[in-house]
Formats: structure tokens, C-alpha cells, sequence
């Protein structure tokens, strides 16, 4: 019995976070992601080379063959950080679902450039949750039309998978083909970068037959909601640190604020909800690979219930801070949108739990 | 991350289980656990078997009475799911087996320990917990009973309150004020007093729930031999702090919330309200949902603790927050069920109607005592904040006494 982290994700945690330190502080991230959100520079080409690309990947395919446990160990590390790059759709929802339906010339071809970095694949999946403006993708004689909305690290993605109406056929379609018409979308978290496409005839190559990818994309938006969850995690762990820290320094009414129980009290509550999340967030990464039957329910509840303490952490932790918590200039906004935006991503709270719900026969 | 426990674990619990099958018919009727009198003959006989198999008082060494075993936190897991499991008494808890025993294994002397650790354990004797004062609650080492000086005795006078079990105890164990003249947390000793001394008076107190779980206890001249001081007189603060690291694994509490909350979707399932079933309705249902996902936080949070210890690993924060986190879902799993059922979630004492014999409330009412009880929220929020974050202490006023 064993319900830890291992030596080896420690390890990992240990390296990002350095990385993330000392080479990419959120000073250097604000530069980068200045112009166009979720341009990261070299970063991801980094986190690449210390093994982030290819966790999931096979070692076959030039990956690590590592459990989602391991990947949700970096997300959180990589949110800790607001670190951008697409490692949601890139490292995790698209190397995924290729290795659950693609062919094997398709997954030779494509996974270890995942893996590497030299390929990103931006992923269309949140009109499997939830359609607004219309938008929504189908297919006739093999060529596609219609409106992606969102589309997961859509920015700079060399190929785009996108997943049709019916839920169980994938797609894979070169983000420059003729027919794709791709826009940058600005959300508040300049960290991701989303885009919405527009298919007007665009002709892409199956993942898996048609009709045959279903378990593909139900494994793919559990995989989704599960590292969103992480990510919730790391950035919620983030600013109760830097929120823990002013509040040691901080002197008001000739003392520090950190003394005040008022202020006290708001740094307890943001660890007692952090806390048990932390071990939610484990169990819903350990299911998805070890025990398939609660999988799908365990990253339902991870993801609703990050949704929902995220934001008040980060909201407390900017309260803690005072006016200062509200400038500009201390940053914590990255960490505060990061949250708010996977907040809403795959699914929102609301909607998890009906889900949840459903998944359990109660109605 | 493995779930498993592994061979030489499962050949152990394949041996628990054994047992219960064996023996379970000889089990008797599982009570409520808190506030509880004293243990029947039935139970003192259930209790001596699970000695003699090893699942109680499991490393109690051999000489005072108990198994003897080495500390093995999995095997205590694995004893402790499979008598719940088979629904089985888990055998005599409370203050004294729970609480006194390990803390007289560690500092007792050796004339105390074989006098008193074999009966504590067989349920012969039953012991109550005086700590708490009228005036010493959240400020617990403002204790004020005090224990005068007389011969080879103390005479003490004061006044305990909270005192679970006192009115079915035999002794008390319990924090006294013996050295005047010493600081506030180094004037206290931790001493044994016999309930039927001359002098004590144990009253009744009635909380809200309507029940009397609790004792006051009232000390006029009881005569105390100092012979009974465990450990040094004025180390009592100490004693009784090392005493917090024997409260049951929190796997118990966890279970207790995973059971709860299957009784409250099975009574939203169950009741309705206008012909909908309560579980149909969306507000509900979405309440339901937020304390389902905090339930089994609280489940993988409690697997995580219990790693860390077998790991030899001490997470301060993650550890400190289970109490302050697990009472309120408790809390609020009730609530719940009362909202469900409406106008006639607010029937008790048996009245026409009631649900599950009042417990819902009875239930609410208690879990919010236990969010107070053994450290307020409050002051789990700053001993969480202090110890775990490391923020600047409270200034404490009259530290010096």
C-alpha cells in the first residue's frame, strides 16, 4: 500500500520546478507572451528536452511511457510556474488519443515529434462538452466544415485534432491545409494559446475509423480534466505561497500582518482545501490508468471540485496581499487567470457534476 | 502509487477475515462508540478473543496483557477494515485503551503499567479524560484545578468539564495544577484519580442535542496519592501533549464519512417532495455532488497520511488540516439530509414519522460539538497557521503566570 508520490515524480517535480526558477520566471514569461498569448520562445522546446513532451508517450516512439500520474505531477509543476507551451494538448490529450486509435504508421510517424517538440497538435475538443455560437464540426465525403471554438493550444499548432458530432470520430488536419482558417483568441490567461478555426471544405486523415474513436475521446477528456485539475493544484499551491510569504513580511499597526489571526485564518483555509484536493487530484490521475471503472467519475469530481476551490484560493491569496495583490506589478494575476480560465475548460463545475451524477444511475 | 498491500498483507487479511467467519456470531451488537457506559460481559468476552488473535491491544507488550505485536500501521488498516467489513465490534475503544495506554507504555512507571494497562485493556477498568476546564478550553494549559501538598498526597479542588464517560468510569486521568509557583505549561501534572474517592461529584451536562454525552466533575478535598503522577509532577503539559499522537488513524473518520454519505443518497433516492424524488432535484442533487467529491478527497487524503507514516514521512500542513476539513463535510453531509426532507426533517425524539430515528439532527448537532470539540476550528486554524506555516504566534498574555 502505497499512495505517494514515487522518488522518480519527485524528481520530476524537482527539475521543472527549477527550471521554472531560474530559467523562466514569470518576469521572463511576461515578456514572452506579451504579444501573442501562449507563444512561449524556447520554453516548451525546453521543457521538452527534460522530458515533458513524450511522459505519455511510448519509448517506442521515443517517449517515457509514463502513467498520467507522472503527467499530472507536471502539470502541477508547470502551473506553479505558469509556464505556457502546449503541454494540455501537445503532451496529453493528442499523443493520447493516437495511441488509442491512430494507426501504427500514424503513431510512428507523429508521436516521437510530439515527443520532441518539433510537432504541436492543437486539439478541438470543447464542443465535446458543451456547443455555443453554433459552432461544431462535421464531416461529408471525407471534407470538413464548421466552427472549432477554443481550440486547446490551437496557437501555433502544426496539425489540428478534432473530434466530430458524434463523439466517437477524430480527425487530424494540417492547421495551414487549404479550407482552415485559423484566428488567435485572447482570454485573460496570456499563459494558453487558444484559437478558433474555421473549416470550410478542409480534407483531413482519420484517427481510428470513423465511428471508432469514442473510448479515444472519453479517454482523452478524462486525461484533459485530470491535468486541468493538476494545473488548478500548482497554480492554487503558488500563490498560497507567495501569499504565506507576504503575509511574514508585510508589517501594518506595527506589526505583520501574518500575526493578525484574520489573516491567519485566510492562509489555513486556503491549505485546508488545498490539502485533501491534492490527494483527489492523485487518486483521479491513478485511476485513469489503474482503476478504469471509476476513471471517468474520479476526473468528473477532480475537475469540478479543483474549479471550485482554485478560485477562492486565488482570490483569498490576492486578498491577503492587499492593494498590491491587485497591481499589475506582483504578477499574481498570472496565477489567478491560469486558474479562472481552466476554470471554465472541458467542462464547467456545474456540468461535471451532472455528469457525475449520470455516471452513477442517480438520474 | 500502489493500491495494493501485497502478499504477505493479503495472507493477513485472509486471516482476519478467517476469523470473523469463525467468530463473528460471538460479536455482540455494535453500540454507538461515544459516550458509551461500561462494556457488558458480552464485550469484555469479544474483547479478550480479539487480544488472543491480535486484534486489540495489538502492541501492547505481552507482560501488561496485550499481543504484543510490532507496530505495523497497514495491519491495524487491514484488522480494522475487515471487522468493519463484517460488521463485527471492533472491540472496546475509549479513553483508556485509546488514549492512557500508549501514553503509560511511554512514560509510566513500571509499578503503573502492571497495574494498570492488563485491566484498561480487558475493559475491567473504565476511564474518562479530565483536561478540559470551565476556564481552560481553547487555552488549555490555563488549567486551574489545583492539588495542594499533604503528606504523600495532593488535595485536589477544581472543577472538569466535557468529561465523556465520567458518570460509567472507574478513574480519570487528568491534568492537574500541582506547582504553583512553576509557569503556566510547567505547573501541571498529569495524574490518575479513582472516581469513587470521597469528594468528586460527576453531573450530568446536557448539550444540544438533547442527550447527556458529557460529564461535569467536581472536586471538593479528594485525597490523590502523588504515587499516581505519571511521569514527573509538572511535565503534565508534555505527557498529555504526546498523548495527541495516539488519536486513532483517521482511516476510522474517512470510513465513517464514506458511510454517511451512502445513507444520505440512499434517503435523497428515497424521499420526495411534491412526487420528485430529492435526488431529482438539480439543487440538491449539485449539493450532493460538492460533498461526494470533498468525501473522497478526505478518502485518498486519509491513504495519503497513513503512506506518509509508514514512510516515516511527517507532511506538518497536510496533516493538520484533516480535523478542521473532515468535521465540516461531516457537518454539512447532514444538513443536507435535513434540507432533503424538508418540514420533515425537523421531527425528533421519536416522533410519528421520523426518519432514521432522529439521527440527521441528532447527527448535525454532534458534528457541530465535534467541529468545537478537541480544538476549536479556530484554533485548529492557528495551530495550522503557526505550526504549519510557519506565521508569527498569537502574543500570548500571561504566558509568565
Amino acid at each position: 500500500m502505497d499512495f505517494g508520490l514515487s522518488q522518480e515524480q519527485s524528481l520530476l517535480e524537482e527539475s521543472l520546478r527549477r527550471y521554472l526558477r531560474d530559467e523562466c520566471p514569470v518576469t521572463r514569461i511576461r515578456d514572452l507572451v506579451a504579444e501573442t498569448p501562449g507563444r512561449d520562445g524556447g520554453v516548451w522546446a525546453d521543457l521538452c528536452a527534460l522530458g515533458v513532451g513524450g511522459l505519455l508517450i511510448a519509448e517506442e516512439h521515443g517517449g517515457s511511457g509514463l502513467a498520467l500520474l507522472d503527467a499530472a505531477v507536471a502539470a502541477e509543476s508547470l502551473a506553479w510556474g505558469v509556464a505556457p507551451g502546449p503541454f494540455l494538448g501537445s503532451a496529453v490529450m493528442a499523443p493520447l488519443a493516437l495511441a488509442a486509435a491512430g494507426s501504427a504508421e500514424q503513431r510512428v510517424r507523429l508521436l516521437p515529434r510530439l515527443a520532441e517538440g518539433s510537432l504541436r497538435i492543437g486539439v478541438a475538443a470543447t464542443e465535446m462538452v458543451c456547443r455555443r455560437d453554433d459552432a461544431g464540426v462535421v464531416e461529408r465525403g471525407g471534407a470538413l466544415s464548421g466552427m472549432a471554438l477554443m481550440v486547446l493550444d490551437g496557437v501555433d499548432a502544426d496539425q489540428l485534432l478534432v473530434p466530430l458530432d458524434d463523439g466517437a470520430s477524430l480527425l487530424l488536419v494540417a492547421a495551414d491545409a487549404p479550407g482552415v482558417k485559423r484566428t488567435t483568441l485572447r482570454t485573460i490567461d496570456r499563459t494558453r494559446g487558444f484559437a478558433e478555426v474555421a473549416f470550410d471544405g478542409a480534407v483531413g486523415e482519420w484517427v481510428g475509423e470513423r465511428g471508432a474513436a469514442g473510448d479515444a475521446c472519453r479517454r482523452m477528456l478524462d486525461a484533459g480534466r485530470v491535468i486541468l485539475a493538476a494545473d488548478i493544484l500548482g497554480a492554487s499551491e503558488r500563490a498560497i505561497e507567495m501569499a504565506v510569504d507576504y503575509a511574514k513580511q508585510r508589517q501594518q499597526f506595527g506589526r505583520v500582518i501574518g500575526s493578525f489571526q484574520a489573516v491567519k485564518h485566510m492562509c489555513a483555509e486556503m491549505v485546508a482545501e488545498l490539502e485533501p484536493a491534492r490527494s483527489l487530484v492523485w487518486y483521479a490521475a491513478h485511476a485513469f490508468d489503474a482503476v478504469p471503472d471509476e476513471a471517468s467519475l474520479m476526473a468528473a469530481h477532480a475537475k469540478a471540485h479543483l474549479s471550485e476551490i482554485g478560485p477562492s484560493i486565488v482570490r483569498t491569496a490576492t486578498e491577503v496581499h492587499g492593494g498590491i495583490g491587485f497591481t499589475d506589478e506582483l504578477n499574481l494575476h498570472y496565477w489567478f487567470k491560469r486558474v479562472g480560465v481552466d476554470r471554465q475548460l472541458l467542462g464547467s463545475p456545474d456540468a461535471l457534476r451532472e455528469s457525475a451524477a449520470r455516471m452513477q444511475g442517480w438520474i | 502509487m500502489d493500491l495494493s498491500f501485497g502478499p504477505e498483507y493479503e495472507s493477513f487479511r485472509d486471516e482476519v477475515r478467517a476469523f470473523c467467519a469463525r467468530h463473528g456470531s460471538r460479536s455482540p451488537k455494535m453500540g454507538t462508540g461515544l459516550g458509551g457506559g461500561r462494556p457488558g460481559p458480552e464485550l469484555r468476552e469479544w474483547q479478550r478473543l480479539l487480544i488472543e488473535h491480535g486484534y486489540a491491544a495489538r502492541t501492547v507488550p505481552v507482560a501488561y496483557g496485550g499481543f504484543g505485536a510490532e507496530p505495523d500501521i497497514l495491519k491495524r488498516v487491514i484488522i480494522d477494515e475487515e471487522l468493519n467489513r463484517a460488521g463485527v465490534s471492533r472491540g472496546i475503544g475509549g479513553q483508556g485503551p485509546d488514549m492512557l495506554v500508549p501514553t503509560m507504555l511511554e512514560h509510566g512507571s513500571e509499578e503503573q503499567k502492571t497495574r494498570w494497562i492488563g485491566p484498561t485493556i480487558r475493559g475491567e477498568v473504565v476511564w474518562c479524560q479530565g483536561y478540559s476546564e470551565p476556564n481552560a478550553g481553547s487555552d488549555l494549559a490555563a488549567v486551574q484545578t489545583r492539588g495542594v501538598e499533604d503528606g504523600t498526597d495532593f488535595i485536589v479542588n477544581g472543577q472538569k468539564i466535557w468529561t465523556t464517560t465520567a458518570h460509567a468510569s472507574d478513574m480519570m486521568f487528568g491534568l492537574i495544577r500541582t506547582e504553583p509557583n512553576a509557569s503556566k505549561h510547567g505547573g501541571l501534572s498529569y495524574i490518575l484519580i479513582a472516581m469513587d474517592t470521597p469528594g468528586i461529584d460527576v453531573r450530568p451536562l446536557a448539550t444540544m442535542t438533547g442527550e447527556a454525552e458529557f460529564n461535569e466533575v467536581f472536586f471538593t478535598d479528594v485525597r490523590v496519592p502523588q504515587a499516581n503522577v505519571i511521569g514527573r509532577r509538572g511535565d503534565g503539559w508534555t505527557i498529555a501533549n504526546t498523548t495527541l499522537k495516539h488519536e486513532r488513524n483517521s482511516l476510522a473518520s474517512s470510513a465513517l464519512l464514506d458511510g454517511a454519505m451512502r445513507q444520505l443518497v440512499a434517503l435523497m433516492r428515497r424521499e420526495t417532495a411534491n412526487g420528485v424524488r430529492a435526488i431529482d432535484s438539480p439543487l440538491l442533487r449539485d449539493r450532493l455532488l460538492r460533498l461526494q467529491a470533498r468525501v473522497e478527497a478526505l478518502k485518498y487524503h486519509s491513504l495519503r497520511m497513513l503512506t506518509a507514516r509508514t514512510r516515516n514521512e511527517f507532511p506538518v500542513v497536510a496533516a493538520l488540516v484533516t480535523k478542521l476539513a473532515g468535521c465540516e463535510v461531516s457537518h454539512q453531509i447532514n444538513v443536507l439530509a435535513i434540507d432533503a426532507m424538508g418540514e420533515l426533517g425537523t421531527l425528533y425524539e421519536g416522533s410519528p414519522r421520523e426518519r432514521n430515528h432522529g439521527r440527521w439532527q441528532s447527527q448535525m448537532m454532534f458534528t457541530l460539538g465535534l467541529i468545537i470539540g478537541g480544538g476549536t476550528a479556530q484554533i485548529q486554524k492557528n495551530i495550522i497557521s503557526e505550526r504549519g506555516l510557519g506565521l508569527p504566534r498569537e502574543p500570548k498574555a500571561g504566558s509568565g503566570r
